[in-house]
């Protein structure tokens, strides 16, 4: 049943507010009788209603009630957090491993390549067996590249379903990203440990805090 | 047939990682003139500004892809006939064919080894 005709609901208590506002104006008016008009109307309107008509307002109203859980739901998941926070920090730190594998990487590259031109200072067996060496290290570091593209493809669907979240907020409406309460956000096991490792652009370094320590001395 | 271990050989690869490791591998089988380039347009210009025995390119590239580069390769009357060996971590049967269609030389499937990589250059210039 639509809200205003539900028994207490607000459409009755204003009708029933009206009718108490009549009966003290025109207390010659026949309550009853009044009380009869209004039936009548209420009839005449749901005589109105075709079986489909009916059917199709209790379909409307369960897709309005629908749509309320869903909105009430989305906003319990804190989507403005998942898409102002949790992807942007996700993609982030999958960045962050891609540059630092790659640092790292670079690093072993540059140790081999050391290596190959101590190898072709000498001869023989030794040259041979340092030179297969760093082939076999050269051949395992296109580790990085793997990884780069694989976390790159993982940086995109991020971002997709960032893209779609995006989308549900600007259907729903806006209003819905405030629903959810701050400081609700369930407190997982990770939260008691500390935030390492930071991002480069976030983190000090080593010599930030020897200054930061040497500061309270 | 002999190889000509001294012509130049243009890598191309968005990944400098990948040039560096490539380069090294080319190095340890001898081909000690190794150019580089990080994507297909600066591929193309030294290409045709220079003189190249053989093109290794990865196909995962933007803006151009190695696809892309090879077609402008063979398009060009001074560059149709320059061996080309694509690099990819795709190893999709479609990807293969579109290459193959393209006109590739040969085809080298990521994580690779340096026999594989010394076989398919052998294999290549020995047609060439």
């Amino acid at each position: 049943m639509l809200d205003g005709f539900e028994p207490g609901g607000r459409g009755i208590e204003a009708l029933k507010q009206r009718l108490a506002q009549i009966r003290a104006e025109k207390p010659e008016l026949d309550p009853e009788m009044l009380a009869e008009v209004v039936r009548a109307v209420l009839t005449t309107i749901s005589d109105e209603l075709t079986a489909k008509e009916a059917a199709l307002l209790q379909e409307v109203e369960e897709l309005a009630r629908t749509i309320v859980v869903a909105k009430t739901e989305i906003a319990a998941l804190r989507v403005d957090d998942i898409t102002d926070h949790d992807i942007p920090f996700a993609t982030d730190e999958l960045d962050a491993i891609v540059d630092h594998t790659a640092q790292a990487t670079h690093a072993i590259l540059a140790s081999c390549e050391t290596l190959d031109e101590v190898a072709g200072t000498i001869s023989g067996e030794p040259s041979v067996k340092l030179q297969d060496a760093t082939t076999r290290i050269y051949e395992a570091c296109s580790f990085q590249d793997i990884t780069g593209q694989r976390i790159t493809k993982i940086v995109t669907t991020l971002k997709t379903i960032e893209g779609k979240i995006a989308h549900i907020i600007a259907t729903f409406g806006q209003d819905m990203t405030h629903q959810g309460q701050r400081g609700e956000r369930p407190k997982g096991a990770e939260d008691d440990l500390l935030n390492g490792p930071q991002l480069p652009e976030h983190a000090m370094d080593q010599s930030d805090i020897d200054k930061l320590l040497a500061s309270f001395e | 047939m002999a190889v000509d271990k001294s012509m130049n050989v243009l890598i191309v690869d968005d990944y400098k990682t990948m040039l560096r490791i490539i380069r090294n591998l080319l190095k340890q089988i001898e081909f000690n003139n190794v150019e580089e380039a990080t994507d297909g347009a600066e591929a193309l210009q030294k290409l045709r500004g220079g003189n190249f025995g053989l093109v290794i390119s990865d196909w995962n590239m933007a803006p151009m892809t190695g696809l892309q580069l090879l077609q402008e390769v063979r398009a060009d009357n001074r560059l149709k006939s320059t061996p080309f060996i694509m690099i990819t971590a795709e190893s999709k049967a479609e990807n293969v064919v579109a290459a193959k269609a393209a006109g590739v030389s040969n085809y080298i499937v990521k994580p690779f080894n340096a026999e594989t990589l010394k076989d398919k250059i052998e294999k290549v210039l020995s047609h060439a």
